[in-house]
Formats: C-alpha cells, sequence, structure tokens
C-alpha cells in the first residue's frame, strides 16, 4: 500500500514537472526528484501508454511569431441526442483539423469550440459551413481571439521584476 | 581635520565591518554573473498578496497602525500558528509585529539584555545576531558547529557554554547558511538544557516552512517551552516577500510588552501596507506549498551536482542553501569566491562570512531558476578543473 502511494506521488510530481517544462531529460527529472532515471523512463512510459499524457506540444506565442493565425471561440448551442447526449456531435466537431479544442460547458450555451485558420474570413466560413448547418446545432456565436494575455498559464506581457541584489547574506 | 570616526561611539567603531566588503561590490557590479549567493527567494511575491495590498491602497490604508500591528493580523497570525504548532499566542499582548524578523531579532535582545550579559550562539549562523547582541550591550558566546554534525548544534555544547551570565540561547534552524535543521529530538535536548539553566531561547524560525524532510518542529511546541522562547518569523522568505520588510515576535506578555516599549519608539509600527498584504499571505498556503517544492526540485539538483563535482556537500533539510566544502580546493573560502567571481562569474559566499567554522565552505543559494543552477554547476566544474 505504502509503495503504491509512492508511486502515484511520483507520478503526479513528473506530471507536474513535465507540464512545466516537457523538454527535461529522464536523468533531470531523475535528479531533481531524488529517485533513478530508470524509474522515471518506466513512469513517462507508462503514462504515455494508458494516454495520460498525450503529447508534448510547445507555447507559442503567435502574436509575436509573424505566423498570421485567427482565432475564434464559438459559443454552439445544441440539441442533445437521446442515446449519446453531447458526444456525438462533439466528436463530430472535434475531427476537424480546425479545431483547436471542444469543450462541454455549463450555461448559456453547451459547447465551447475553438477554431483556428488563416484569416477572418476563413474561420467566419467555417462555422457557417461546417459547424451551424449540423443538425443538432441551434445556435452558433462567434468571438473573434483579439489578443492572449495569458495561455497555458504563461503570461505573455513581460513581467517587469525588481532586479535581486548579487549578494544579500 | 576634525576626525569624525571620533565621535562615533565606541561599541558600533569596534564592531568589524565585513572584510570582504570589497568582493560584495564586485559582485554586485557585474553584469553577466549568475548569482548564488542571493539570500532571497527568486519568486515575486504571489499576485493575490501583490493585488491585496494594491486594493488596500485604493481603499486608502495609508495610516499608522497600533504599535503592535494591525489586531486583523494580528488575529489571524495567531490562528495560523496555532494551527501549525499547536501553541496559541493571545493577539493581544503576546504577539508583535515588526518590520521584518530582522528588527525582531534587535528587540527580542535590547528587551532582554544587560551590560555583559551572554548570549550563547551557534555558528555559522547568520551575520546579525552577533552586532545586534553586541550593540544592545551583550556579549557573545559561539559554538562551532561541524559538518561531521551536520551542522547541528548538540546540547551539550551548548551546556559547556553556560555561566551564570548567560541570558540567553539564540536558535537558529533550518540554518542560513548551512541549510541544517534540528530533528524534534534535537530540540527536546537542547529545551532540557534551557529549563534546568533556566535559559530564555531566542527562537528565529522564518526559514521553518522551507522544510524538505521531515516537519518542521517549533521550538516553543515543546514541553515547558512557549513561555521561555521568544519566537521569531517572518513573512520574507516562505512568501517570497523579502522586500515588504514584516515579521513578528511571540511569547510571554512581559518580554512582548518590553519588546513593543522599545518599537513603539523606534519604529512606531510596521507598515500598514505589508500588514495588509500579511493578511492575504495567511490565506496563500497553496502559493508556499508551490513554491516550496519546487526550492525541493532544486535542492537536489545542486546537491547532486556538488557532490559529482567533488565539492563534498551534506543533505541540507531546510532553508534554500547548501554549505558545500571546497577544503579539497587547497584554497580559502574566500579565495574561491573571489577566483570563481573573477575566472567564471558565478557569485556564492565565503563560508567564513558567517563565523570562523565556516572556513572551508561556500554557500550556494538555491533560489535561482534550474537553468541558472545548471548554468552555475558547469561554470564551477571549468574553475575546478582550471585550479587543479
Amino acid at each position: 500500500m505504502k509503495e503504491e502511494i509512492k508511486e502515484k506521488q511520483e507520478e503526479v510530481e513528473i506530471l507536474r514537472i513535465l507540464e512545466e517544462n516537457a523538454r527535461l531529460s529522464d536523468a533531470e527529472i531523475a535528479r531533481m526528484m531524488g529517485i533513478k532515471e530508470d524509474e522515471v523512463k518506466a513512469i513517462i512510459a507508462e503514462l504515455e501508454s494508458k494516454r495520460i499524457i498525450r503529447k508534448y506540444k510547445a507555447v507559442i506565442n503567435y502574436e509575436k511569431s509573424g505566423i498570421e493565425t485567427v482565432q475564434a471561440l464559438i459559443d454552439v448551442k445544441v440539441s442533445p441526442e437521446r442515446d449519446t447526449g453531447y458526444d456525438s456531435v462533439a466528436e463530430r466537431i472535434s475531427r476537424f483539423p480546425e479545431v483547436q479544442s471542444v469543450r462541454l460547458v455549463s450555461g448559456e450555451y453547451d459547447l465551447s469550440v475553438l477554431v483556428s485558420g488563416k484569416t477572418m474570413q476563413e474561420v467566419a466560413y467555417f462555422v457557417a459551413e461546417k459547424i451551424a448547418p449540423l443538425e443538432q446545432v441551434r445556435n452558433t456565436l462567434t468571438h473573434f481571439l483579439l489578443k492572449t494575455y495569458k495561455e497555458h498559464g504563461e503570461i505573455y506581457g513581460e513581467e517587469g521584476q525588481g532586479k535581486r541584489l548579487a549578494v544579500t547574506l | 581635520m576634525d576626525m569624525m570616526s571620533d565621535r562615533i561611539a565606541d561599541r558600533v567603531k569596534q564592531m568589524k565591518g565585513s572584510g570582504i566588503r570589497e568582493f560584495f561590490d564586485i559582485a554586485q557590479r557585474m553584469e553577466d554573473a549568475i548569482s548564488l549567493g542571493v539570500g532571497e527567494p527568486d519568486f515575486v511575491t504571489p499576485w493575490r498578496i501583490r493585488e491585496a495590498c494594491i486594493f488596500s491602497l485604493e481603499k486608502g490604508y495609508t495610516s499608522y497602525t497600533s504599535n503592535w500591528g494591525l489586531l486583523e493580523l494580528r488575529e489571524a497570525l495567531s490562528d495560523a500558528i496555532y494551527k501549525e504548532t499547536g501553541v496559541y499566542y493571545d493577539p493581544e499582548g503576546e504577539l508583535l509585529i515588526t518590520t521584518g524578523v530582522s528588527e525582531a531579532a534587535d528587540l527580542a535582545l535590547r528587551a532582554i539584555l544587560n551590560p555583559g550579559d551572554e548570549v550563547i550562539l551557534h555558528e555559522p549562523s547568520y551575520v546579525s545576531y552577533n552586532p545586534c547582541t553586541v550593540f544592545a550591550g551583550g556579549t557573545t558566546v559561539c559554538v562551532a558547529t561541524g559538518v561531521e554534525d551536520e551542522f547541528k548544534v548538540r546540547s551539550e555544547q551548548i551546556e559547556e557554554k553556560i555561566t551564570e551570565r548567560t541570558k540567553a540561547l539564540i536558535l537558529s534552524y533550518p540554518n542560513n547558511p548551512t541549510g541544517a535543521t534540528l530533528s524534534r529530538k534535537d530540540l527536546e535536548e537542547i529545551a532540557d538544557v534551557a529549563n534546568e539553566h533556566d535559559l530564555l531561547v531566542i527562537s528565529d524560525e522564518v526559514y521553518g516552512k522551507l522544510t524538505y524532510e521531515g516537519t518542521h518542529t517549533c521550538f516553543a511546541s515543546l514541553n515547558g517551552m512557549k513561555e521561555k522562547t521568544i519566537l521569531l518569523n517572518g513573512f520574507s522568505k516562505a512568501y517570497a516577500m523579502t522586500g515588504w520588510r514584516l515579521g513578528y515576535a511571540a511569547g510571554n506578555k512581559e518580554i512582548i510588552e518590553a519588546m513593543m516599549k522599545i518599537h513603539q519608539y523606534a519604529m512606531m509600527c510596521a507598515p500598514i501596507t505589508a500588514q495588509m498584504a500579511a493578511i492575504e499571505a495567511l490565506r496563500c498556503e497553496d502559493e508556499v506549498e508551490r513554491m516550496v517544492n519546487e526550492y525541493n526540485r532544486r535542492r537536489r539538483v545542486m546537491v547532486d551536482g556538488l557532490n559529482s563535482l567533488g565539492l563534498s556537500c551534506f543533505e541540507p533539510k531546510g532553508a534554500f542553501y547548501t554549505f558545500p566544502s571546497i577544503k579539497s580546493t587547497g584554497l580559502t573560502s574566500e579565495e574561491f569566491a573571489k577566483r570563481l567571481l573573477l575566472e567564471e562569474k558565478v557569485v556564492v559566499i565565503p563560508g567564513s562570512v558567517f563565523g570562523a567554522c565556516g572556513e572551508g565552505f561556500i554557500r550556494c543559494a538555491y533560489a535561482v531558476s534550474q537553468y541558472e543552477i545548471k548554468e552555475a554547476l558547469e561554470r564551477i566544474e571549468r574553475f575546478l578543473t582550471g585550479i587543479k
């Protein structure tokens, strides 16, 4: 039992470390945790095979990158189906590569869908042609994203950080 | 020309300044140095705390507070201390809010010392206890701790130094500069000595929350010690609030009252903006935990790295310092620090700054990013290869 708790704690710690920096080597993670590199390798392999870790990505500030991209958050109101509820329409929407994320939410509408494209027109057409006409979709509302302040826990604006003294006793 | 120095008080004149000020000046000015010489968190104060402070300013909280500190803060603090240590301090009379732990330590010493009274202090330790003792008219009696004891002060070492003039013992664990901690059992043995010889114990526990193995035991929570302990703590280290200058003292009513008497004339009160922020800080234990977890990761990387470079380093279990031995290099700790700074631009603090028994060691703080630790270790490695 004790062993299981320890394993669980190590799993959580590895996830926290990777969430912050997925480029660390197994050896570096092992040093941070005070465990063996092989153990880290095994735990990560397990997390990957269970698909708890889905993939490793970079957080990119597109506004700075010069890559032209437009994103919109679409509020989608849906009529749920008798057998599958919201799942079948949500999955259907998820399959479009233009769709970055799909979430079922509480409140005024049902699905919150993040769509990206090269231009506003492209995104608007995509919503009009692919999402709005779906049988279960009752209504859509498109919000184009104007500026990103924080993404995946990263604040984009540089925070003015006071300089520490090099020496304090 | 008139010698101004003749007019400086003798006890101030006689206090020797740090001999390595020149080295510190170079370090402060060097632009691209990596500094492991820091004594404060690299985290900015959590936003919730800063935001609460800004809100208090907007609401117009800009006045003096009670000399004791805001009652709301003292009440919240009393609850927090009780929850964490099981010791109850009456917010009205047993708790004093101060301008940093530094002021609290000064007040404690000034409140209890008569000329010639002795204070027992373990070394290596933080640099201000001795001067504050001397400025308060007392004398420091030092106890050297060593790496063979993992820099723990042993109760029999304390007992050996006790004379009829001994008034108090200063305990500072988790320790700056060594990162050493004392277990409950170690502390109980010291409490027995304090009881037997009726010593006051000034316990500076500002790094208490930064304990990575086992849990920190508050000295005042030991049997019979609440009345004998002047507990000092503050917000600087655990909440990343060094610049706010906010600490506190807790203890026996008469002693705290005496400290308040000095505080009310010398300082009046701690800044209200910092006190308002501290009220919010006490609700931010999750943020503390997040920072402690990160320090713990860095601690392991630093200790592992130093050991693998051949700078043998005992495992520090608290604060954010490592205290590796540099004896294998044949250099003094001051020479080591100077050459490392000039040749590889890494700042470390010579152990000798913290007492004679710190010679042969350097203090390397890990309150820096993982990247900086990695880079600093690489530079130290290059430096060590160069001096071989």
